[in-house]
């Protein structure tokens, strides 16, 4: 296996996007990491794209065929990668492994989702295939009622509070607001979280990521070229993926993603590295509460104790092990295919210097966690910057 | 419209399970599994799955009060969603009403009824499907 390095990064405006379509979104973010990467789009091997639900969302398949004809790159290889909201992280897996490999040299990695086409009911059903269909949405669940209840069961076995989890929601509105690439721009305070009406409780409108368009891209090459592009090359130095049952009921237990816990697991395993080494992350927080049961998951916290972390500021810009610095799919949106590739947009930004006001000082690894449903899917992966 | 329009012939397979909570048990190693599963996800292919019906009986294991529904419940809302544990021990994801909601926590016995889930809209078809109710409940009407 061949190390691999990240050498362009780049992204959407995330938002309601009315001006803009797939094609506009996708073409935008590959284009500037591209230009990023100082590589001229003849260098490319191949394209690895993530996206979730584009058949239901604009009616689209065959979306890579179309991210390679509007971007200018045929005729090489270009391959969709779906699952669910892991769709992003997944294809970068998916690029990553075909550089290690040997197989490909320059590859280019997107995630986009146009969401802002349908109704948000439409939009709703579309993100509900993420989950049983036949067993969870047809029965009258919703993704916020998933996540509602893992959030009862951490309250029952842990007392964590809703407070506690709406202060998830304050600290990555905070950080968004540092963020010009984020879907919301203003801080949020604990009061507006706890008086935004029901969803399904306990969980509340803020406690929940926002409905998103936008695209992100990332180049890949192998390390030992890296320098020919970019004089802050950052290596992934682990990348790792689990699976578990498609339905939340079939878990185990409510209050950890097994998924989740084996991918980070293997992702330190294999970079030879503990939590403590990680110097800023990037976690997915569909819901407040999956921020929560992600810092235990992830081991920077003991379980049980993800709700007293964000109580005690251990994750804000300024804490142990800042998280969410983008804002998080909370703060800076979630256009599901999109978050993936987005989460390693952000971590390369922190690890080469360039996060600006969020900046944390002197970040040399960084780690993203991209969940799929409600934990089927998890992929992971940690990145160091190359000295 | 439902939440996702599906055809006949998925409903007509599903309804052994949605109905009569028909599930399946593995001959090999004794656990019980619902949905129906033509897999033992333990013994793999050393397992011997039979189907077998479930009780009906057993209590909430987690719960949630919907208030934004998917298109297709907005006459239902609020309304309550659990995941049950079955006293033969699978789960399932089903709606719990016919009974007050402050009296549905961890922990509550349920039982199983049988009830309307969904419809195609107004020309399309009926699902029908299990519910829950609490054992000690009458028929309240749903309030907080």
């Amino acid at each position: 296996m061949r190390r691999v390095a990240i050498v362009g990064a780049a992204m959407t405006k995330f938002g309601e996007e009315w001006e803009r379509g797939f094609r506009d979104l996708i073409a935008e973010a590959g284009l500037k990491a591209i230009e990023d990467a100082n590589m001229s789009g003849n260098e490319l091997d191949a394209i690895y794209g993530g996206t979730m639900a584009a058949g239901r969302l604009i009616g689209q398949e065959h979306i890579t065929a179309l991210i390679a004809d509007y971007m200018g790159l045929n005729p090489i290889p270009a391959t969709r990668v779906e699952a669910a909201c892991a769709s992003g992280g997944v294809a970068l897996r998916s690029g990553y492994l075909a550089v290690a490999s040997g197989h490909h040299d320059n590859v280019v990695v997107g995630g986009v989702e146009k969401m802002t086409d349908v109704p948000v009911g439409e939009a709703a059903i579309a993100l509900g295939g993420a989950g049983d269909q036949e067993w969870e949405l047809f029965m009258g669940a919703t993704f916020p009622a998933l996540y509602a209840m893992m959030a009862r069961r951490h309250m029952h076995e842990f007392g964590t509070t809703e407070e506690q989890m709406a202060m998830v929601a304050v600290k990555n509105h905070a950080n968004a607001a540092k963020n010009p690439y984020a879907h919301f721009q203003k801080e949020i305070t604990l009061r507006d979280v706890m008086k935004s009406k029901k969803v399904a409780s306990p969980l509340k409108l803020y406690d929940c990521s926002p409905i998103t368009d936008g695209a992100a891209a990332i180049v890949l090459t192998p390390l030992e070229k890296a320098r020919k592009y970019t004089d802050t090359p950052v290596e992934i130095v682990a990348s790792s993926q689990a699976s578990d049952t498609l339905a939340l009921h079939h878990r185990k237990s409510l209050t950890t993603l097994n998924s989740s816990v084996v991918a980070s697991r293997n992702a330190f395993n294999m970079a030879r590295m503990k939590p403590s080494y990680i110097d800023v992350c990037e976690v997915h927080d569909c819901f407040t509460i999956a921020e929560i049961i992600a810092y235990e998951d992830l081991g920077f916290v003991k379980k049980g104790k993800g709700g007293k972390a964000i109580e005690d500021g251990e994750t804000t810009l300024d804490g142990k092990i800042p998280v969410n610095t983008s804002g998080g799919l909370k703060g800076c949106g979630h256009p599901v295919g999109a978050t993936g590739v987005k989460q390693a947009v952000e971590i390369t930004w922190q690890l080469r210097g360039e996060a600006k006001k969020r900046q944390v000082r002197g970040a040399e690894i960084g780690m993203t966690h991209n969940v799929g449903g409600s934990g089927a899917t998890c992929v992971v992966h940690i990145m160091k910057r190359v000295n | 419209m439902s939440s996702m329009t599906v055809g006949l012939p998925l409903t007509w397979r599903r309804i052994p399970e949605r109905y009569n909570l028909i599930g399946s048990e593995c001959e090999i190693c004794h656990t019980k599994y619902f949905p129906v599963r033509r897999i033992c996800p333990q013994c793999r292919r050393k397992g011997k799955m039979k189907e077998v019906k479930l009780s009906g009986k057993g209590k909430v294991y987690s719960y949630t009060r919907i208030y934004a529904p998917p298109s297709g419940f907005e006459l239902d809302a609020p309304y309550m969603i659990a995941i049950i544990e079955l006293e033969e021990g699978p789960r399932l994801t089903a709606q719990v009403e016919d009974c007050n909601a402050r009296d549905v926590k961890i922990g509550t016995p349920v039982e199983m009824i049988f009830r309307k889930i969904q419809e195609d809209g107004k020309e399309g078809l009926i699902h029908y499907g299990f519910k829950f109710k609490t054992v000690s409940g009458t028929s309240h009407i749903l309030q907080e």
